[in-house]
C-alpha cells in the first residue's frame, strides 16, 4: 500500500469514525465552544452554527422561521400565489399576528421579532435552543418577542416566575427536540395552556395508554418527532388552519399499512429496513385476526379517516375552548382591572381583556368530509357578512371525491370584529403599551381596529360590528387505543355521532322515507287483512253451525 | 271422505323449516341494520345476518337441485286454470263453507294461487335477496367499490318488507285447512289430509 493508499484508509476511518458519532449523538460538553458562560442568547446561536454551518440556510427556509406559506394551490383560488402562512392569517382566538408581534412572537423560533421590521436574514437571530434543549428549563418570555428573560421576571398575567437561562448548561446538553420542547409552543397555542387545537396538551409529555396509546410509555413510547419527521430541519405535517393544499401530511399508513386491521405494523414486516431503534419501542401488537369484521374496517379506510374512529374524544384532560365571544370583553373590576370570572376547575369563563369563553373537555369531535384542502379568508379578503356563522377556514371534501374522507374536528366558534362598510374582517392590535391603540391597553376597540388595520395595511372604513366565526380543526392527535375506539353503534344508527354528515348512506343511520313507510304500510295491510278475513271466517262458520 | 297422504318428503320438509327459521332470523337482524331497533348491536347483527344469509344461500342451492333431480319443480309451473275461482274462493267461497275449488293432492300440491305466489317468491324475491344482499356484502368488505351503497340498500330493503308481508299472509293462509292447525302439522310430519274426490279428480 502507497502512501496515497494510506491516506485513503485514514480519511475513510475518520470518516466513518464521524458518522457513527453522528449516528450516536455528539456528546456535547466536551466542547470548549459551549463550555463557556453566554451573555445572550445570540451567543449561543452565533456557536451552534460554528459547526452547524449549513443549518442556518435550512432553517431560514422553513415555516418555523418563516412563518409564511405561499402556495397557488387554495381552493377558488388556483393559479393565484397566496400566502396563508401564520404570519398573514386571521384566527377566532387573538385574530391575527400583524401588530401584536411582542405577544404571539414568543413562540417565534428566533429572536426579537417586535414588529413589521425583523430581519428574517439574520441568521444569529435563530433560536436553537428552543427546540433542542434538553433540560427543560428553557423558556421564551411570553412578551418578549421571541427572547427569554435576561434577569428573572414575573409575567403579571399569570405571576409565573421566568427564570434567565443557564446558557452553558443548556448548549452543553442539547439534542433532539422531545415533548416538551415541541410543547412548549405548540401545547399554548391561542394564549394558554389546551386553548387552541383540541388534541395537543401538557397530557401527551406523560400520558396513560388509554390517553395517547402513541406516546405512553406503556404504549409505543414515541415523541413528536418519531411521526413529524424532519428533512433539513423541515419538519412534516399540516395544519389546516394554516395550510390549504393536500401534502406533506403526515399518515398513519405510514405505519400501520393501509389495511391496519388485518396487517402487522409495516415497521415489523421490514427486518431488513433499519427500523431497528424505532422498533424496539414499538408497542408490542399482536398481529390483528383476519375476519370479517377487521376486513370490513379496512375497508372503511376508503372513506374514513383513522382518526375518525381512533380519537373517540378530544381534551380528555384539560379544558379546550371552543367558544370565544370578543364582543363581550371590556367588563372591569371595581378596582378597574379586567373582570375575570372562572369556572369550579379554575379555567377563565370570562376574561374583561379577551370577553366570553365556552370551554370543553372530553369532547365529541364534528365530522365532516375533507380531502385535505381547506380555503381561507385572508387579511383584506371580501367576506359575505349575510352567511353566518362566516367560516374563516372552510375544509373542502365531499362524498365520493377524490382523496375525501370523514375525519373528526375540533370547531372553534365565537364572534369577532369586522368592518360592515368594506365588508373586511378586522385585525385589532390588542398587545402594546398604553397610547399605542392596543386594546388591551386603552381599551378601545376603534382606536384598535384602526391601528391594527394601519399596520396590516388594509383599508378601514371606522365602522365597526362582531360577526360569528368557525374555524375547523382537523383532529389527529390523542389517539386510543384500538379496543376505546368508536364503536360500530356510535355512528351506524339514526342518531350516531355522523348524523351530521352530507350525503353517502350509511347502513343503520339512512333509508328512504318513502320506502320505510310504503313497506310498513304493506306490513300492517297484511296484519290488517289477515285478521279481519281471521274473523269473518270464525264468524261464519259459527253462523253456519247455529243454522 | 278425508285421506291420509304422504305430501311432504323428509327434505322438503326440513327444507321448509330451516328456511322459515333463516328468514325469520334475517329479518330480526336485517331490520336491526336497518336502524329500526338496537338489540344484538350493529356489529353482531350485520356479521349473524351474514352468517344466515350465507346458510340461506347454500340451503336454496340443495333446493334447487333437489326441485331438479325429484321433478318437484313441477308443482310451481304457473297457470291460470281456476286462479279466478281461487281468488273468489278466499274472498266468498270460504265464508260460505264452500269447498277449495282446487284442492291439494300429493300430484298437484299446489293451487294456482299459490304457484304464481311462490314462483314469484323463487325468481323475483330470492334472486333480488341473494344479488342485493351479496353486492352489500363485497361492498363492505371486498372488491366491489362503490361511491355508495343506496341503491342495493332500498332495494334489498324493498324485499325485505315484501317478505315480511308474504310471512303474515303465509302463516295465515296455513290456518285454511281442514282443521287451523292441519297443514302446519303436515309440514311437520309429511302426512296431510285430502280429500278423496280431490284425488280422484
Amino acid at each position: 500500500m502507497g502512501r496515497k493508499g494510506v491516506f485513503f484508509v485514514i480519511s475513510f476511518l475518520l470518516a466513518a469514525a464521524g458518522l457513527s458519532l453522528f449516528a450516536s449523538g455528539v456528546d456535547h460538553s466536551k466542547f470548549a465552544e459551549l463550555n463557556r458562560s453566554f451573555s445572550k442568547p445570540e451567543d449561543v446561536t452565533a456557536a451552534c452554527l460554528k459547526c452547524h454551518n449549513n443549518v442556518a440556510s435550512d432553517i431560514m427556509k422553513t415555516n418555523h422561521w418563516l412563518w409564511t406559506r405561499k402556495t397557488d394551490k387554495m381552493p377558488g383560488r388556483e393559479g393565484k400565489t397566496v400566502d396563508v402562512g401564520k404570519k398573514n392569517v386571521i384566527n377566532n382566538f387573538c385574530i391575527a399576528v400583524t401588530s401584536n408581534e411582542p405577544r404571539c412572537t414568543s413562540c417565534h423560533i428566533g429572536y426579537g421579532w417586535k414588529d413589521g421590521k425583523f430581519d428574517f436574514t439574520d441568521q444569529n437571530k435563530i433560536d436553537c435552543i428552543v427546540c433542542h434543549d434538553t433540560t427543560g428549563t428553557y423558556e421564551k418570555f411570553p412578551t418578549g418577542a421571541g427572547y427569554p428573560v435576561a434577569k428573572d421576571t414575573v409575567f403579571p398575567a399569570s405571576k409565573k416566575l421566568f427564570k434567565k437561562p443557564d446558557y452553558k448548561k443548556i448548549a452543553t446538553t442539547v439534542g433532539k427536540p422531545g415533548k416538551q420542547t415541541c410543547g412548549s409552543c405548540h401545547f399554548y397555542g391561542g394564549g394558554g395552556h389546551a386553548v387552541k387545537h383540541g388534541a395537543l396538551d401538557k397530557s401527551l409529555l406523560d400520558p396513560s395508554k388509554e390517553i395517547d396509546v402513541h406516546m405512553s410509555k406503556d404504549g409505543g413510547g414515541m415523541a413528536c418527532i418519531d411521526c413529524h419527521v424532519s428533512e433539513n430541519h423541515d419538519i412534516k405535517g399540516q395544519l389546516y388552519t394554516v395550510s390549504v393544499e393536500n401534502k406533506d401530511r403526515i399518515s398513519c399508513e405510514r405505519c400501520h399499512t393501509r389495511y391496519p386491521h388485518t396487517q402487522t405494523l409495516f415497521v415489523e414486516n421490514q427486518p431488513d429496513r433499519s427500523y431497528d431503534i424505532f422498533k424496539n419501542r414499538l408497542y408490542k401488537r399482536e398481529k390483528p385476526v383476519d375476519n370479517f369484521t377487521h376486513r370490513v374496517l379496512d375497508k372503511h379506510t376508503e372513506k374514513i379517516a383513522c382518526q375518525t374512529c381512533h380519537i373517540k374524544f378530544y381534551s380528555t384532560k384539560f379544558k379546550t375552548k371552543t367558544w370565544w365571544d370578543w364582543s363581550k370583553a371590556g367588563e372591569k373590576t371595581p378596582e378597574g382591572k379586567p373582570k375575570v370570572v372562572k369556572d369550579d376547575e379554575g379555567y377563565p369563563v370570562y376574561d374583561g381583556m379577551k370577553g366570553e369563553f365556552k370551554l370543553a373537555k372530553n369532547a365529541e369531535p364534528e365530522y365532516f368530509w375533507f380531502n385535505g384542502q381547506s380555503d381561507k379568508i385572508l387579511v383584506g379578503d371580501k367576506i359575505d357578512p349575510d352567511k353566518r356563522p362566516l367560516q374563516i377556514n372552510r375544509i373542502t371534501g365531499e362524498c365520493g371525491g377524490a382523496d375525501s374522507k370523514i375525519w373528526p374536528f375540533k370547531v372553534m366558534r365565537g364572534k369577532q370584529l369586522y368592518d360592515p362598510e368594506n365588508k373586511t374582517l378586522v385585525i385589532p392590535k390588542l398587545f402594546g403599551p398604553k397610547g399605542s391603540g392596543a386594546y388591551w391597553s386603552d381599551w378601545d376597540w376603534l382606536k384598535a381596529s384602526e391601528t391594527g388595520m394601519r399596520e396590516a395595511g388594509v383599508p378601514f372604513s371606522g365602522k365597526l360590528d362582531w360577526i360569528e366565526t368557525e374555524m375547523y380543526w382537523p383532529l389527529t392527535h390523542l389517539v386510543t387505543p384500538s379496543e376505546n375506539a368508536v364503536s360500530c353503534d356510535d355512528c351506524h344508527s339514526r342518531k350516531g355521532r355522523l348524523n351530521n354528515v352530507q350525503a353517502c348512506w350509511i347502513p343503520g343511520r339512512d333509508r328512504s322515507l318513502v320506502l320505510d313507510i310504503l313497506g310498513y304500510l304493506l306490513v300492517a295491510g297484511s296484519f290488517a287483512g289477515v285478521i279481519v278475513h281471521g274473523t269473518m271466517r270464525h264468524v261464519s262458520s259459527k253462523k253456519r253451525k247455529e243454522d | 271422505m278425508v285421506k291420509k297422504v304422504y305430501m311432504y318428503k323428509k327434505f322438503e320438509r326440513f327444507w321448509h323449516w330451516s328456511q322459515a327459521a333463516l328468514i325469520f332470523f334475517l329479518i330480526f337482524t336485517g331490520f336491526e341494520v336497518h336502524g329500526l331497533y338496537r338489540v344484538l348491536g350493529f356489529e353482531r347483527a350485520v356479521v349473524l345476518h351474514n352468517y344466515a344469509g350465507f346458510t340461506l344461500i347454500t340451503l336454496i342451492a340443495f333446493a334447487i337441485f333437489w326441485h331438479f333431480t325429484t321433478g318437484e319443480w313441477r308443482h310451481y309451473i304457473p297457470t291460470t286454470d281456476k286462479l279466478r275461482e281461487m281468488l273468489m274462493y278466499y274472498f266468498k267461497g270460504i265464508f260460505k263453507g264452500e269447498r277449495k275449488p282446487v284442492g291439494k293432492t300429493e300430484k298437484v300440491k299446489l293451487n294456482p294461487l299459490q304457484r304464481l305466489t311462490y314462483v314469484g317468491y323463487k325468481v323475483a324475491i330470492v334472486p333480488l335477496m341473494v344479488s342485493t344482499g351479496l353486492i352489500y356484502y363485497y361492498v363492505a368488505h371486498g372488491d366491489i367499490h362503490l361511491r355508495s351503497v343506496k341503491y342495493i340498500a332500498i332495494f334489498h330493503s324493498i324485499g325485505a318488507f315484501i317478505l315480511v308481508a308474504f310471512t303474515i299472509i303465509h302463516v295465515y293462509m296455513t290456518t285454511t285447512g281442514h282443521s287451523v292447525t292441519s297443514h302446519i302439522k303436515a309440514m311437520f310430519t309429511g302426512w296431510d289430509e285430502v280429500e278423496e274426490e280431490d284425488i280422484t279428480e
